[in-house]
């Protein structure tokens, strides 16, 4: 069976697809087709075999059985030389791109046109100014990548593509790192190419870019195509439903709040990076009891160091951290834990939990002196394995087995791992940094749940996360940050558009 | 006057001193470019300086020496590939590996086929490489500074100095002007964009050890049959390490790194000739002072006093595909 998904004749189909990893199988009999000239979105939950299918078509891995067909014709990509002989361009999450090389470099490296240089360079610049007008890509040639904003970079990405020739281009979650701005400019840019004839798949988990900008849609669940429809004939709902495969809350159900005292107040930090750059500056705030003070801003504008000094990692360079309000004197995360300020941090992979270890031993990670734990300097391992089973089974952390090393669960479950950990030491103060990036939709209604269940028991809650409909839905009260500083404070109600101008640092 | 002559009497010195640091510092350049840190430049350079000994004096042939020394030092870089390449190694223990198995092999090779404690046979004149004079030295050996600059500095060198020198602008093009010198670049600091450019990573990554072990292959064979006659046990004497050092303070750069060697090659030349000596005000200053100087220079550099030393960013990251 084959799902046709536009009335043009198809650019691309997969016919059959299938693929194993030992015992996993990432994508199972998978067919599809994507008319020329149309956007199709892919969209599915982490783990659901869209990155796997997309590395079989940019010949990153091999599929077991099944035929890929461009224009109709049977093709074989054994590795991504031939995706590109065949006309697959790929924009890969994160940028294949050569920091410190110029936009030209990276657009000539594999397509250099000859042993030197000197022969590629007159042709290429010609090209690109051609693509420029064509496609209305304006980047500098010769500007260096690691100088270019992030936007800027993704377009060099496009180029790249595109100066290989690519008819079909495949998206790989591209908005993730872009201003709700810089996220329309994209879109702008897509729909001029699909206007030109171009291809374009877009895999997201962002339902509302789905419905935004595809003509066609796809869902993915446990390694399978369940669904394709007409993007105008569904609905965020039906999508949501079809991903998880039942019902899922989209809105986070929540009271109105009931702040009490100031439990934690920020008062004039400044903080410096490890490059002596001023992150934060000169920013005050308070976060009472029974609230949730959200910070939206765009990746990279000062909400992760903000969030490092206030949970003691990084040592600020002015300014004033108050508890209860008495001064934080040093920066010291196991003092901060004894005042009772649990934190979740950003990067879990990083920071929240050792990959390596089993998971009732990343279950006690910072509470190694809990007496609970110990018995003298041994670790009490049958009570660390018992308080680890309980926040399983109330955590819901699959597969629940604490024996398990940490890396070999899923995003949302290692998610949930540095969740209960910190929830469970029943804290006064709450930091949390992208409680949801790289979680499935469950997961997320119920970290989601958890939260709002902390701000309802009287706990002060301080979220970041780059998510803009995440801080819309749980917080309280939003503080936009730009350029290491609060630019403005609005009320959860405020609409996204606003927002979203000052995450640019456009309005206050 | 006679300081004049002292100091081209160093600079002739430092010229010979600085030659095989340049080869080596040329040959980790090329490595770690792409992406493959080499520690293991120091049992190259030995290794080729034995073979390269052992060749010369069977057959009395410098060049075959200079092509059994090159040929070794690829042998090396090639484990060295294929541990860290091929089967995703560590580089460090690979390089280290490396450097261990040259110590031991010149020895235990060098005793049993020469019978001499490691030493290899004295290389006869023709199986080396000697100075060669350059066209008007008589002519200018009177005009004053620049002529005994000339005669002793610039003329009277073996080939292999001059070949050194012509290395510099020569890697400079390759790494700046050439696809493979683009690409080499590239999978230092980014292997990912390499790969989905449709380029190996592993045959690149394989060619460029092959280019550093070429250049490694000149060093070891100017330290046995052009600086000497003959190889002596762990003649390479660190040497490999101070490479290291002059690439690092070069900051991984082709002109920038003929400089440090040449500095680095002056600094050693310096010592040798304060040794015994003593400075007035000062008294004897021990010779360790001097021969440390190039690490304590390279300790400075990383420190950030002189700019800051960014090494290329995947390096002693072995790559393996994303998912």
């Amino acid at each position: 069976m084959s799902l046709q998904s536009s009335a043009n004749e198809p650019a691309i189909e997969l016919v059959g697809i299938d693929k194993k990893f030992g015992a996993v199988h990432a994508n199972k009999n998978i067919n599809l087709s994507v008319g020329k000239g149309s956007i199709h979105g892919i969209i599915g939950e982490n783990g659901a075999g869209k990155s796997t299918l997309m590395s079989i078509l940019y010949g990153f891995y091999h599929a077991d059985e099944g035929e890929i067909r461009i224009q109709g014709k049977p093709v074989t990509i054994r590795d991504s030389q031939a995706a590109i002989a065949a006309g697959i361009g790929m924009v890969h999450q994160h940028f294949m791109l050569v920091e410190n090389f110029t936009v030209l470099e990276n657009v000539m490296l594999g397509a250099e046109g000859g042993q030197l240089l000197a022969k590629g360079v007159a042709g290429a610049r010609k090209e690109l100014k051609r693509l420029e007008k064509d496609y209305g890509l304006e980047v500098d040639p010769d500007a260096v990548i690691e100088e270019l904003p992030v936007g800027n970079q993704q377009r060099v990405e496009i180029l790249k593509a595109l100066y290989r020739g690519a008819e079909i281009l495949i998206l790989d979650e591209p908005t993730g790192v872009l201003t709700p701005a810089e996220a329309d400019h994209l879109f702008r840019i897509l729909q001029v190419l699909r206007d030109q004839g171009k291809t374009i798949i877009l895999i997201t988990h962002k339902l509302r870019e789905i419905m935004a900008i595809t003509d066609t849609v796809s869902v993915m669940r446990r390694g399978e195509m369940v669904a394709t429809r007409k993007t105008a004939e569904t609905t965020v709902a039906e999508l949501a439903e079809l991903m998880v495969g039942r019902r899922v809350l989209l809105r986070v159900e929540k009271g109105d709040a009931n702040p009490g005292p100031v439990l934690l107040s920020v008062k004039n930090l400044t903080v410096k990076d490890g490059r002596g750059v001023t992150m934060v500056d000169d920013v005050s705030f308070d976060v009472r009891a029974g609230e949730i003070v959200g910070i939206a801003g765009v990746a990279g504008n000062g909400q992760s160091e903000l969030l490092e000094a206030l949970a003691g990692i990084r040592k600020p360079v002015s300014g004033e951290i108050l508890i209860d309000g008495k001064p934080v004197e040093s920066a010291d995360p196991a003092l901060l834990r004894q005042l009772a300020l649990a934190h979740i941090p950003e990067d879990r992979h990083h920071m929240g939990l050792v990959l390596k270890f089993e998971e009732y031993e990343n279950s006690i990670l910072g509470y190694h002196h809990d007496p609970r734990y110990g018995r003298g300097a041994m670790l009490d391992l049958d009570a660390v394995r018992k308080s680890a089973e309980e926040q399983i089974e109330k955590y819901d952390i699959r597969p629940p087995n604490p024996r398990l090393k940490t890396a070999n669960f899923s995003g949302g479950n290692q998610q949930k791992i540095v969740v209960a950990r910190e929830i469970e030491r029943d804290p006064k103060m709450l930091l949390i940094g992208q409680p949801t990036r790289g979680v499935d939709i469950g997961a997320i209604e119920f970290i989601h749940r958890r939260i709002i269940e902390m701000r309802d028991a009287g706990k002060a809650v301080l979220l970041v996360s780059v998510e803009l409909d995440e801080i819309r839905s749980l917080s309280d009260r939003i503080l936009v940050m730009f350029a290491g500083k609060v630019v403005g404070e609005k009320s959860a109600d405020a609409d996204e558009q606003t927002l979203g101008l000052m995450m640019a640092g456009i309005a206050a | 006057m006679e300081y004049f002559d002292t100091f081209v009497s160093i600079l002739g010195s430092a010229i010979r001193l600085s030659i095989p640091l340049l080869f080596t510092a040329l040959a980790g350049l090329f490595s770690e470019r792409a992406g493959i840190f080499d520690i293991g430049l120091e049992g190259k350079m030995l290794a080729s300086a034995f073979a390269a000994a052992c060749v010369a004096y069977w057959t009395g042939n410098a060049w075959a020496g200079l092509g059994a020394g090159i040929l070794v030092a690829i042998i090396f870089s090639l484990l060295h590939g294929f541990a860290s390449i091929t089967n995703r190694g560590n580089q460090i223990v690979s390089g280290v590996a490396l450097n261990f198995i040259a110590a031991g092999l010149t020895i235990v090779l060098g005793t049993a086929w020469f019978n001499q404690g490691g030493r290899t046979g004295q290389v006869p004149p023709e199986g080396r490489f000697s100075g060669i004079v350059l066209p008007g030295v008589e002519m200018m050996r009177d005009v004053p500074i620049i002529g005994p600059l000339y005669a002793n500095v610039i003329s009277g060198n073996n080939i292999l100095t001059y070949i050194a020198f012509l290395m510099v602008p020569l890697s400079w093009w390759v790494l700046y002007r050439t696809r493979f010198g683009l690409r080499l670049r590239a999978v230092g600091e980014n292997p990912g964009a390499v790969d989905t450019a449709g380029i190996s990573v592993v045959w690149l990554r394989y060619r460029a050890l092959i280019v550093t072990g070429f250049l490694a292959g000149f060093a070891g064979t100017y330290l046995s049959i052009a600086q000497s006659a003959a190889f002596i046990n762990n003649m390479s004497a660190g040497k490999g390490y101070i490479a290291l050092a002059a690439l690092i303070f070069a900051k991984w750069k082709p002109v920038p790194v003929m400089f440090a060697c040449l500095l680095f090659g002056f600094l050693d030349a310096f010592a040798n000739f304060m040794q015994g000596k003593s400075l007035p005000m000062i008294g004897e200053v021990p010779v360790q002072i001097f021969q440390a100087l190039p690490y304590i220079l390279t300790c400075v550099l990383l420190a950030g006093v002189i700019g800051v030393a960014r090494p290329p960013k995947a390096g002693g990251v072995p790559y393996t595909k994303e998912r």
